[in-house]
Formats: structure tokens, sequence, C-alpha cells
């Protein structure tokens, strides 16, 4: 390594932006490709073609949708609060791609001599021969996920309509309600792991071809955190804060093009971290067979877990119907977070005698 | 490279912490203070204290600022442009100006001095931070967590009482 930069190596500062550019693409065209899969999927489970216009059986209608909604004109409302309606957008954007800086996507593959463990937050030790990365990941996780509350309440607020106002307030309510009982529910998984470190939570699930995976010693949790997830990120069946049929478009009633198209790619952003998330504590991660010999067929896995779990996100929104508040905030609190502190309750009973 | 990082932070925090008070619409208000708590989270990473930084920005951006947020939604406060703010201009000032002396007097009398006890920077690193104050919460702080626990109890179920007239 010839060549330092402030004290490390040239090639770390390489694969760091290698890393965060593969990442950045890879969520960014997903976001673009899940509009098309959820309108083709949820199309061909309603016998109807879904879209088929734009290029082979509608290949290109993201890339139409986008180009139509940055040429659409930009409305800020005359009595909204200008600086709020207009940071909103970003503020439910940024956190929801910035949670993929903790979340490894592969092991640790070689690049002319220089180990890169494919995880942005990671660097890999060559005196102590490990991977150190964030020591907090699923924290970090959770702080961001608990900032994206933000983007949705101001935008409620600062439209100055009453179906913004309502959608925004349930938004609020709801993904508080539900980040608790997500939170509680994989307190579980850390009791079996002793670690919040992303990269040691994979590495403990990687023995006997899957059977290690999490979500076989705690599948209450693995079903919980999903579920709670899905309320938390408002997807249906619990997209009250956006409910066409009662509140117009909820708390982006009043936004246009672009501005519009970022809550848009937030909300689809969200599912990709969250399907991520639970590939990552439940699912094993990266892991799969000959990924020692292979290194690089752990990413192969990984978006393979991910994708699946996205069509099954996809699958829900056509099976099942809304929700209604008073339910939701009774499954919430009543059934998930009295349910998630027995699951506690009991892996500390099993991990004591076990 | 860490110097310069500190500067960049110091700024902004000190520039939103400036704009809490300088803000008139409430709501910008809370977002500044929210930038606030940020940068003192990323003072607790750069100070190797992960957890701290990630309950920072959990408890006070993520919990105790979405509350107050919504609170000043549902109470629907709009800044009237033309009306003007009395914020007790003198008494206001007189209050800064002792804060000033008090903070400059720590300043000056207060030594820096790496943290002494068994807990050094190498071993944070080792460790890791969590694991130690976990350990030690439920070790050498025991009583006092369980006390605050009991007091944190008593208020939830207070707020409950207290909203609920029918139970």
């Amino acid at each position: 390594m010839g060549i330092e930069i402030l004290g490390l190596p040239l090639m770390y500062y390489i694969a760091m932006v290698a890393k965060v550019l593969v990442a950045f693409v890879f969520v960014l065209l997903t976001v673009a490709y899940a509009t098309y899969a959820e309108r083709k999927i949820i199309g061909h489970m309603q016998v109807r073609l879904g879209p088929m216009r734009t290029g082979w059986h509608g290949l290109l209608q993201p890339i139409a949708d986008g180009v139509k909604l940055f040429f659409k004109e930009e409305i800020v409302p005359s009595q909204a609060s200008t600086f709020a309606f207009l940071i909103a957008p970003l503020i439910a954007l940024i956190p929801a791609f910035i949670t993929f800086a903790v979340i490894p996507f592969g092991g640790v593959i070689e690049v002319a001599g220089y180990k890169v463990p494919l995880q942005i937050a990671a660097y890999y030790d060559t005196t102590a021969g490990q991977v150190f990365d964030v020591n907090v990941g699923v924290l970090y996780i959770l702080a961001m996920s608990s900032l994206g509350v933000y983007g949705i309440v101001l935008a409620g607020w600062a439209s100055n309509s009453k179906y913004s106002l309502m959608g925004g307030l349930r938004a609020s309510a709801q993904m508080i309600s539900y980040e608790l009982a997500a939170g509680l529910a994989i307190i579980s998984v850390f009791m079996l792991s002793g670690t919040l470190s992303l990269s040691k939570i994979v590495e403990l699930q990687s023995g006997f071809n899957g059977f290690e995976w999490y979500v076989f010693k705690q599948p209450l949790a693995a079903f919980m955190f999903f579920i709670c997830s899905l309320a938390e990120i408002n997807r249906t069946p619990f997209d009250l804060p956006e409910a066409e049929t009662e509140l117009v478009s909820g708390f982006c009633t009043e936004y246009s093009s672009m501005k519009y198209a970022m809550f848009f790619m937030a909300e689809y952003a969200n599912m990709v971290t969250v399907c991520a998330l639970t590939v990552t504590l439940f699912l094993g991660g990266w892991n799969g067979p000959f990924t020692a010999a292979m290194p690089l067929l752990g990413p192969v896995y990984f978006i393979a877990k991910v994708y699946f779990l996205m069509f099954v996100c996809m699958w829900i929104r056509a099976t099942l119907p809304r929700y209604r508040y008073d339910q939701l905030m009774h499954l919430g609190w009543k059934v998930f977070i009295p349910v998630a502190l027995i699951n506690i309750v009991v892996t500390g009973i099993v991990g004591y005698f076990i | 490279m860490e110097t310069i990082f500190f500067l960049i932070i110091t700024l902004v925090a000190i520039i939103s912490a400036i704009l809490v008070v300088t803000c008139k619409n409430p709501i910008n208000s809370a977002l500044s203070l929210i930038m606030t708590f940020f940068c003192l989270a990323t003072y607790y990473v750069m100070l190797d204290a992960p957890f701290m930084a990630a309950v920072q920005v959990m408890v006070y951006a993520g919990a105790i600022m979405v509350l107050m947020v919504f609170t000043i939604m549902l109470l629907n406060i709009r800044v009237d442009a033309s009306k003007k703010h009395s914020h007790k201009l003198i008494i206001g000032s007189i209050m800064g100006f002792f804060t000033l002396l008090d903070l400059g007097y720590v300043i000056v009398k207060s030594r820096a001095a790496l943290p002494t006890g068994p807990f050094s920077g190498d071993m944070i690193k080792q460790l890791g931070h969590t694991e130690l104050i976990g350990r030690e919460i439920f070790t050498s702080f025991l009583l006092p967590f369980e006390i605050t626990s009991i007091l944190l109890l008593t208020a939830i179920v207070g707020a409950v009482i207290l909203a609920k007239k029918k139970i």
C-alpha cells in the first residue's frame, strides 16, 4: 500500500466510496423498480395485466413516471409554512437511505491484496484479523427510523390543510406506537446474540445451512418485528396516514412534482431498509451455501432474500384490507407490546437454563 | 481531520442553538433543537461513546421532540406576523449575563483531565460501550436504576389515570 492519506491507505478511501456508490445505486434502482414490481404483482394477483404500454411488458414505466413527476409544476400552497413544507420531503427521504450504512450485504472480499468488508460502516483490521463495524448498528437503525417520523409530521402540519393534518397526526401516533413494539420485539434477538453489531449477528447465524437463523429460534419475534415494521413505514394494511378513501392522500395531499416523488421514494426506500434489516436479524443476512469459497455469492443471497421479503410486502398489500384506527392502536399497545415483553421473559428463562 | 470535523459540527450546533431562541415559528424552533441534539450525538460518537449517541438521538430527537412537535401541531399555533412578541428583554438579558458569568467561572476554574478509574479508551473499544454500561447499571448502580424505573412507572400510571376518567 504505497500512498497514505491522513494515516489511512488510499485503498481504504477507494473502497469506501465504491461501497457507498454501489449501495446507493442499488437502493435507488430497487426503489424505482419496486414501484413497477408492485403494480405488476398486484395486477396479476387481481387478474389484471398491470402496466403494459411503456416498453416490453411496461418495463420502462418507472422511467416514464420519473420523467412525468420531474416536469410537473411545483406548487407551494400560499398559506403553507414554507420552510417546514420544503424541508419535510428531505427529512423523510434521508433517514431512509442512510440506514443502509450499517447493514452488511456480504462477507470480506479481497481487492488487490486489500481486504474489504461488504458493509459501508466497517473496516478490516489486519492486526486483529477481523471486521470491526459500528458496535451499536441496530440502535443506529432504530434512531434513524425514529427521525423519519418528522418528515411525515412536518408535511402534514406545514401544508395547512385538514386532510394533511389528519394524516400527519395519524402517522405520528402510529409510528411512535409501533416503534416501541418493534424495538421490544428484537430485544430477544440481542439476548441470544449478546451483541448489537450487525456483522456479528450475521456471523452468529452462519452455521448448519440456515438452521442457525434466528427466525427458527425466535419465530414470534420475527413475525412481530416484520408486522410492526410494516406499520412503522405505513405500508398496507396499516397505511392509515394516506388512506385514499378518507384523506385524499393523507400527509402528502398538497405536494406535487419532485417533492411528492421524494415521499414516494422514501416509502419504498423504507421498505427496502426494513426488509434488509429483517433479513439481517432473522434470515441469516448474506449467509448461504458456498459463501466461504466464493465471497461474491454473499450479496446475491442477500439481494434474493430482500427481494423475497419485498414480494411478501406486496403480497400482503394485495391480500389484506386496511385496518381501522382503533384496531390498529389495540393491536400495537394491547397485543404486540405485552406479547413482546412475555417473549423477552421466556427467552431470559430459557437462556438461563440452557 | 477530527479537529476540522469537530469545528464544523460545533458551528452547526451553535447556529442551530441560536435559531432555537430566535425563530418566531415554534415548529422551526423545534427543528433547530433537534439539529442541536443531533450535534450533541456526534460529540458522543467522537468521545467513543456510540451507545450514548444512539440513545441521545432515539430518546431526545426521536421520542421527546416528536411529542413536542405533536403538541404544537395539535394546538396549531400559527405565528401572527403583525403581532410583536415581548420576550421580557431586561430580565432575559440579566439572566443571560449571569449564566455567562457562571459558565466562564466553570471553564476558568475547571481543569480538563482524562477520566480516572478502571475505564480507559482502549478498554471501551475492546469490550464495547454498551456492554460496559449494561454491566455497571445492573451491578454497581442497581438500586438507583430500580428507583428510577419505579418513579417512571408511577408517572405513567398517573398519566393514564389523569387522562382517562373512566377505567
